[in-house]
C-alpha cells in the first residue's frame, strides 16, 4: 500500500511518488523538473501543501539557512507520510534540533566518525564483508543479496561501533525495517516502542558496566554527567543504529542493480579499481535513496529565487531532483562512474549533513571491491522490472534481490 | 585557508578532500595543517571549502 496520490486539482503535484525503476526518478517528477524555478508547491499525503526544492543551488542555500528549522514538533512541519507524522511527538535526537541546541549534542558523537577513525576501520570492514560473502557463496547460487549480504554487513559494522550486541540482530533489524517502512502510524509507533525498549535496556545495563563502543562512551561521559538525559540518549541510539544500516543496505543493493544494468560500468570498475571511490559518489548522486528526509519549517519569511517562503510554511529539500540539476551535473540522467559527483546532496548539506557519510563511503567502496574480486560474474536472477521497490514515502530500496553467479 | 571550529559540524569532507591541508582533531573538529597551500594543493583546498556543509572552511584571498 502506498500513500502517494494523483495530482490534485490545486495544480500542486503530489510528493513523494513511487519509483517504477530502482534508479530512475518517478515519471511524475518529469513535470516538477520541467517547471520554471527552483521551488515548487507540492501536495503531501494529508492534502497539505509544502514547498519542494528542485534546484541544486537553492537546496544548498536553504539547507544552510538558519531561518529553516528542523523542529518536527512545530505545527505545520511537513509530513511526507503518516509514518513520519506519527513521530511528531517523540523526543528527537540531534537531527530534530536547531542551533544552538543542536551543536553540543552532535559533537558528542563526531569524534567516532572522523575520516581517520573511519579509515582505521577498513581491515575490520573487509573482514566482515568477506565473512558474509563466504557464507553466501557457500550456500549458492542463487542467493538473496539483501538478507545474506547487503543488510548484515552494515548492521554488524554499526553494532561494533556502537557496542550493540549483534546476537540481537533479528530484533533490531526487524524493528528498524518496520520503523522506516511502516505504512501506518500504529506500525511505526510499535517499531519505535520496540527499539526504545531494547536500546533503553542496553543503556541501563551500560550504566552499571562500561563496555567497548560509542553507546558506553556516551553513557559514561554524557549521561552520567547530566549533559544528556536517558530519553534523548535512547533517541540518539535509535538514530545511529537505524541510519547506520538501513541506508547502506539500500545503497548496496541498488548499486549492484545499477552497475549491472548499465552496460560496461561493472566491467569498467572491475578493470580499474581506482575508479571505485568516484563511482561510489556517482551512485550516491544517482540513487538518492534518502530523498524524503529533508523536511524543514520556515521560522521567518525567506525570499529566494523569486519566491517567498512564508514563516510557518513547510519546505522539503529533497535530493533526487537537485542531484539531477543540469546546471550543475551535465547530462544528469546519465549514470557515469567517471563523473565528478562528490558535491551531490544525498548526504544533505548544512549542520545536519550526514554524520556517517565517511563510514558509508568506506563500506560501499569495500563492498564493491569485494564483489568484483569474489563474484566477477554476478548477475540478477530476475529481470529488474520484476523487483518489488519500496514506496516513495520511505528510504528507497528493495527488500529482496535474487542474484546468481 | 581558514577554518572556524565554532561552526564546524565534523562532517570530515575537508579532511577527505584535501588531507594535506585539513585534518580533524580528536574531538572531530577541523584543524588547518597548511593555511597557505602550494599550487599542487590549491584546487583540493578550494573544493574542500565548496563542499564544507557548515561554512567553517573558507578561502581567504
Amino acid at each position: 500500500m502506498t500513500e502517494t496520490v494523483a495530482t490534485p486539482p490545486s495544480g500542486a503535484p503530489a510528493f513523494p511518488s513511487d519509483r517504477t525503476c530502482p534508479y530512475h526518478l518517478p515519471d511524475r517528477y518529469d513535470d516538477l523538473r520541467a517547471r520554471q524555478g527552483s521551488l515548487q508547491r507540492v501536495t503531501l499525503y494529508d492534502g497539505k501543501q509544502a514547498w519542494l526544492v528542485t534546484g541544486y543551488d537553492t537546496a544548498r542555500k536553504l539547507l544552510a539557512d538558519p531561518r529553516l528549522s528542523s523542529d518536527r514538533t512545530a505545527p505545520g512541519f511537513p509530513a511526507t507520510s503518516s509514518r513520519v507524522e506519527s513521530f511528531r511527538d517523540r523526543r528527537p535526537a540531534f537531527i530534530g534540533l536547531d542551533p544552538p541546541a543542536h551543536g553540543p549534542k552532535r559533537r558528542m558523537t563526531i569524534s567516532e566518525f572522523t575520516v581517520r577513525r573511519i579509515k582505521g576501520m577498513r581491515a575490520d570492514i573487509e573482514q566482515i564483508v568477506h565473512g558474509f560473502l563466504d557464507e553466501m557463496i557457500a550456500g549458492g547460487p542463487p542467493a538473496d543479496l539483501v538478507s545474506q549480504f547487503a543488510l548484515p554487513v552494515p548492521s554488524l559494522v554499526i553494532c561494533r561501533m556502537l557496542g550493540v550486541p549483534y546476537a540481537d540482530h533479528d530484533l533490531f533489524q526487524d524493528a528498524s525495517r518496520r520503523l522506516v517502512q511502516s505504512t501506518d502510524a500504529a506500525g511505526a509507533n510499535a517499531a519505535r516502542d520496540d527499539l526504545e525498549s531494547y536500546l533503553g535496556g542496553l543503556v541501563d545495563s551500560l550504566r552499571g558496566e562500561s563496555r567497548p563502543g560509542l553507546l558506553s562512551t556516551l553513557v559514561d561521559e554524557q549521561l552520567k554527567t547530566g549533559a544528556i538525559d536517558r530519553e534523548e540518549l535512547v533517541a540518539t541510539a535509535i538514530l545511529l543504529l537505524v541510519a547506520g544500516h538501513e541506508t547502506t543496505a539500500s545503497m548496496t543493493s541498488l548499486s549492484v542493480i545499477t552497475l549491472l544494468e548499465h552496460e560496461g560500468q561493472w566491467d569498467a570498475l572491475r578493470a580499474d579499481r581506482s575508479l571505485v571511490p568516484g563511482a561510489v559518489e556517482e551512485l550516491l548522486r544517482y540513487l538518492a535513496i534518502a530523498d524524503i528526509v529533508g523536511g524543514r519549517i520556515a521560522t521567518a519569511d525567506i525570499e529566494i529565487d523569486g519566491e517567498v517562503i512564508r514563516a510557518g510554511e513547510g519546505v522539503i529539500v529533497g535530493n533526487s531532483i537537485p542531484n539531477r540539476d543540469s546546471s550543475v551535473f551535465a547530462d544528469p540522467d546519465t549514470f557515469d562512474v567517471r563523473r565528478e559527483a562528490r558535491h551531490h546532496l544525498s548526504f544533505g548539506y548544512g549542520v545536519h549533513q550526514c554524520l556517517g557519510q565517511n563510514l558509508a563511503r568506506l563500506e560501499l567502496e569495500v563492498i564493491l571491491t569485494a564483489l568484483f574480486d569474489r563474484l566477477p560474474g554476478l548477475r540478477l536472477a530476475v529481470p529488474v522490472d520484476r523487483l518489488t521497490l519500496r514506496p516513495g514515502t520511505t528510504i528507497q530500496g528493495v527488500n529482496e534481490l535474487p542474484v546468481t553467479w | 585557508m581558514t577554518a572556524d571550529r565554532e561552526v564546524c559540524v565534523g562532517a570530515g569532507l575537508c579532511a577527505l578532500t584535501a588531507p594535506e591541508v585539513f585534518d580533524q582533531d580528536d574531538d572531530g573538529l577541523v584543524t588547518v595543517l597548511d593555511p597557505e597551500p602550494g599550487a599542487g594543493q590549491r584546487a583540493a583546498a578550494r573544493e574542500a571549502a565548496m563542499l564544507c556543509p557548515s561554512g567553517a572552511v573558507r578561502v581567504v584571498e
